[in-house]
């Protein structure tokens, strides 16, 4: 007889293996399916790795701007292997403490790729990847509640297909075996800005074409349009409303044409491609067309408590539609959960989702942009403050960034923030708990920041934004 | 730090209060539980428990002080283990006028529009300059009774949307009333929605100047200085005064007299004050009386006659599904009219108990507001004074009021020949914009045959 669970969730990515954490959390007989890797893609090929490869090309420009600070560093170099091999080591450490996690919560490992046959019932094939120890095999399982938590992989565009040697998805950017002498990167989201920001402090020529007016299109245009400058600035060419409309490959390297968007067509040869055009849903292959679940665009349709339209089939993070992020996956699946325990949450309010784009200067942001509130017709207040009015930042060197703030002006609720400087990744999460506590802008301006710190910007802007600015 | 002893809101509508007593001195030991003072309200006068322990350590607010807005400090509590003389001497300065009102009081205003009902005591006295800083703060919003969990949006949501957030369900974590829950209420519709801040005034005939009461100089003049004596009015005669005036200015009133044989109900009440079992002091254990088959008759009458069984409202009426009778009981210095509630469910002994009960708790103005608010129609009841017949005013918010003479024996014709009845007069009182003359005469109808035939009240 199929062993039986309450909850099965397929994938162990963040979504997955958090969701599974905290189903056991709540007493049920818990098991999770995975193909390839604990951890999924964040913990093994995304988010985590490139953060490694990020603080090393941090550290080497520090290095090479040492005399700022009064320090000497002569003959500045790096070891591409080493840097690699260090953020192979993040991840494997951290795929090892899933497992960790997985044992101590009692939540069964099944290895193999899932296919749902029925409510209820899944069978697990043998996978290529070699099984962890301690994980149950390839069969037939049940469980009441089968939750999907399969992710996502790159996208692909027509005649811009990776290949894995000259043109490469993040998979590939992620373990170069030297740095390439320069860098198409196809799309500015936050994959293809990081790889820019990483490969151009390792010396490459790096260009990044965007087929929107705006890079890292979700974001603030008043903050994407500094982060450009910042960029710019640093040497990367940056082509925004323009496309790449072919590629000729040569043993070595690649020739783009691309289109200007304004009638004009160029050529660009570069030693190595990133296509980092987005990702799209691992929808495949799992039994959805046969059971009738709803796919819309390329996502599993779910409510705010991740049911799909099947009772007992739910879906969570990348599969489940955008924003396709690390942490809206794990509070999905706990939402998901709880309400399946009965607990009665509320609905992931994707509005209170923050997202950080981890180049060199970086960015951090929650809520409506400026231009996303007024297509709402909000009224706004909006407040600003620039890292050159606080100490810390003047006291670090890095005093580039701006924080921006949006205030409803009828209620007072803090819509939107977003930030471009050092440090403001850490610093966004005042705001999402503010949010989250549906503070007004007198609870921020009543809360005190301490000095001196980058965090004194937040209560500035907040300030800035009712007139009542300090330091500027 | 010392703890601001507030004058307590004893009823959502209690807006100020008199301290009649304190029960604790400066310098006493106080336990959570213990009564500190004894506080009068609208019509009773209840007592005040302390919350927090310590040590007395200044009264702030004199015994017999009228008057007192809720909220004022009335007393500083020195927290354990606190110096009681420091906590004394960082007393806020009290709030209200101290003192017991004398006689010089001017009557605050003259009558000119009814106040709106129910009764909601003036506005607190202006703040005069020498308490600047001794108001205390508000309240949070809401009953005062809890904290309220509320997010800072969801106050200001609800604030704007001119909703009261403790009537609001929480559906944050531990019952926090989020943003969510407001617009929730919001989309709910009226159900929720907290009175207007003011009600509007009673409406008066257009081109027709309301009438004045001539002020109290103008009155005392009337008479020889030294002829009387000045008594200030308490509360209760405050509000009867209040309460009578809107009843005689906006309800319209009309009269409907009945006579009532009351033979078998006397012989039934007989029947069965005899059942009762005698206690230890050969005392019965309860006694039935008219009145208490009067309660219960024009109850199931009300219940019979539903229509009439209602209250006016500007927008609605609202038709009651139980028949909650007020019982007018004179009391030294006034009286009350506490609610016999669901009154058609009671057995007579059950309503005699009860009544019993509410007669002593009113003597002691021990009753608490719920126990004499609302109710849709009421029994006022002369007849142990031999009164024969008298109308009675409508108690808002009644839509009636009936009043009752005493049982005389008559001689009346009965099939062609003369015979001694004992016969009881009843009038009820109807307000026109409610229960029109046909509708009252039914209900008064209803009334007979329950009371002619008391077995009706047992099916």
């Amino acid at each position: 007889m199929a062993e039986s669970f309450d909850i099965i969730i397929i994938g162990s990515g963040p979504g997955g293996y958090v969701t599974a954490i905290r189903a056991a959390q709540l007493g049920f007989k818990t098991a999770v399916i995975e193909r390839a890797y604990l951890g999924g893609v964040c913990l093994n090929w995304g988010c985590i790795p490139t953060k490694a490869l990020l603080r090393s090309a941090e550290i080497f420009h520090y290095m090479q701007h040492a005399r700022n600070y009064g320090l000497a560093a002569e003959n500045v170099s790096y070891d591409a292997t080493a840097v690699v091999k260090r953020s192979r080591n993040v991840s494997k450490r951290l795929n090892d403490g899933v497992g960790f996690l997985m044992k101590k919560n009692k939540v069964s490992v099944i290895w193999g790729e899932a296919a749902i046959d029925a409510p209820g019932k899944v069978t697990v094939k043998p996978a290529s990847a070699e099984a962890p120890k301690g994980s149950l095999g390839p069969g037939a399982y049940e469980a009441k509640h089968i939750i999907i938590a399969t992710g996502a992989r790159p996208r692909m565009l027509p005649g811009l297909e990776p290949d894995q040697k000259l043109v490469w998805t993040y998979f590939e950017a992620m373990v170069p075996e030297r740095m390439p002498k320069s860098l198409l990167v196809i799309g500015s989201g936050a994959i293809g800005i990081e790889f820019a920001s990483f490969y151009r402090s390792f010396g490459a020529e790096v260009t990044v074409v965007e087929v929107l007016p705006q890079i890292l299109p979700v974001e603030d245009a008043e903050i994407a349009g500094l982060a450009r400058k910042a960029f710019e600035k640093q040497g990367i060419k940056i082509f925004t409303g323009a496309t790449v409309t072919r590629l000729d490959k040569k043993a070595d390297s690649v020739t783009a044409t691309i289109d200007d968007g304004k009638g004009g067509m160029q050529t660009l040869t570069v030693e190595r491609v990133i296509s980092a055009v987005g990702v799209t849903g691992n929808v495949e292959n799992l039994g959805l067309e046969r059971l009738g679940v709803k796919i819309d665009r390329g996502a599993i349709a779910i409510d705010g408590y991740g049911r799909t339209n099947v009772p007992g089939i739910y879906a969570i993070g990348d599969v489940a539609g955008p924003p396709m992020l690390a942490h809206k996956a794990e509070h999905e699946g706990v939402v998901c959960v709880e309400a399946i325990k009965g607990l009665k949450p509320h609905p992931l309010d994707k509005l209170k989702i923050p997202g950080c784009t981890y180049c060199a200067p970086q960015i951090a942001s929650v809520g409506f942009t400026e231009a996303a509130a007024k297509d709402k017709k909000l009224d706004v207040r909006v407040g600003r403050f620039p890292f050159v009015g606080n100490g810390k930042a003047i006291a670090l060197g890095e005093d580039q960034g701006l924080v921006k703030v949006i205030f409803d002006k009828v209620t007072g609720q803090l819509i939107g923030a977003h930030m471009i400087g050092v440090e403001v990744t850490e610093l966004i999460q005042g705001y999402v708990v503010a949010m989250n506590l549906e503070t007004t802008e007198e609870e921020l301006m009543h809360t005190v920041f301490p000095h001196p710190t980058l965090s004194e910007t937040m209560g500035e802007a907040v300030l800035d934004a009712y007139g009542r600015v300090l330091n500027m | 730090m010392p703890i601001n002893i507030l004058m307590p809101a004893l009823s959502p509508t209690m807006e100020k209060g008199n301290l009649a007593k304190w029960l604790k001195k400066e310098g006493d030991q106080v336990k959570a539980g213990d009564i500190l003072a004894e506080i009068e309200t609208d019509k009773a006068t209840m007592e005040y428990e302390a919350v927090d322990e310590g040590v007395l350590a200044k009264i702030l607010v004199p015994e017999g002080a009228a008057d007192v807005a809720v909220n004022a400090p009335i007393a500083v509590l020195a927290a354990e283990g606190e110096d009681v003389k420091a906590a004394a001497a960082g007393a806020p300065a009290p709030a209200a006028k101290p003192g017991v009102s004398g006689p010089a009081a001017p009557a605050p205003k003259p009558a000119a529009a009814p106040p709106p009902s129910p009764p909601q005591p003036s506005p607190p006295p202006a703040p005069s300059p020498s308490m600047p800083t001794a108001q205390a703060a508000p309240a949070p919003a809401g009953n005062g009774r809890g904290r309220i969990f509320a997010s800072p949006l969801a106050r200001r949501l609800a604030k704007a949307a001119g909703l009261d957030i403790a009537r609001i369900a929480g559906t944050g974590p531990r019952g926090r009333i989020i943003a969510h829950d407001v617009e929730a209420a919001k989309a709910g519709g009226v159900a929720l929605r907290a009175p207007p801040p003011t009600a509007p005034p009673a409406p008066a005939a257009p081109g027709i100047a309301p009438v004045q009461a001539p002020s109290d100089e103008k009155i005392r003049a009337l008479f020889e200085p030294g002829s009387y004596e000045v008594l200030p009015h308490d509360n209760m005669r405050k509000i009867i005064a209040q309460r009578l005036v809107l009843a005689k200015q906006t309800i319209p009133h009309f009269y409907l007299t009945i006579s009532c044989t009351l033979d078998k109900l006397l012989s039934a009440r007989e029947d069965i004050n005899v059942t009762a079992p005698k206690g230890p002091d050969g005392k019965p254990a309860w006694k039935l009386s008219v009145n208490d088959f009067v309660i219960k008759a024009l109850a199931l009458a009300l219940i019979k006659v539903p229509d009439a069984n209602v209250t006016w409202t500007e927008t609605a009426m609202l038709k009651h599904k139980h028949a909650d009778i007020g019982v007018a009981v004179a009391i030294p210095g006034g009286l009350i009219t506490p609610v016999v509630r669901k009154a058609e469910t009671k057995s007579l002994m059950a309503i005699s108990a009860e009544m019993k009960d509410y007669a002593a708790r009113a003597r002691a103005r021990r009753l608490k507001p719920e126990e004499y608010q609302g109710g849709s129609s009421a029994v006022s009841n002369l007849g142990m004074y031999g009164i024969e017949e008298f109308s009675a005013v409508i108690n808002p918010p009644h839509a009636t009021i009936l009043a009752v003479g005493a049982g005389v024996e008559r001689a009346v014709v009965r099939d062609g020949k003369i015979a001694v009845a004992t016969q009881m007069k009843v009038t009820l009182s109807t307000d026109h914009r409610a229960v029109d003359g046909a509708l009252g005469a039914e209900l008064l109808a209803a009334f007979k045959i329950y009371v002619e035939s008391p077995t009706a009240m047992l099916v």
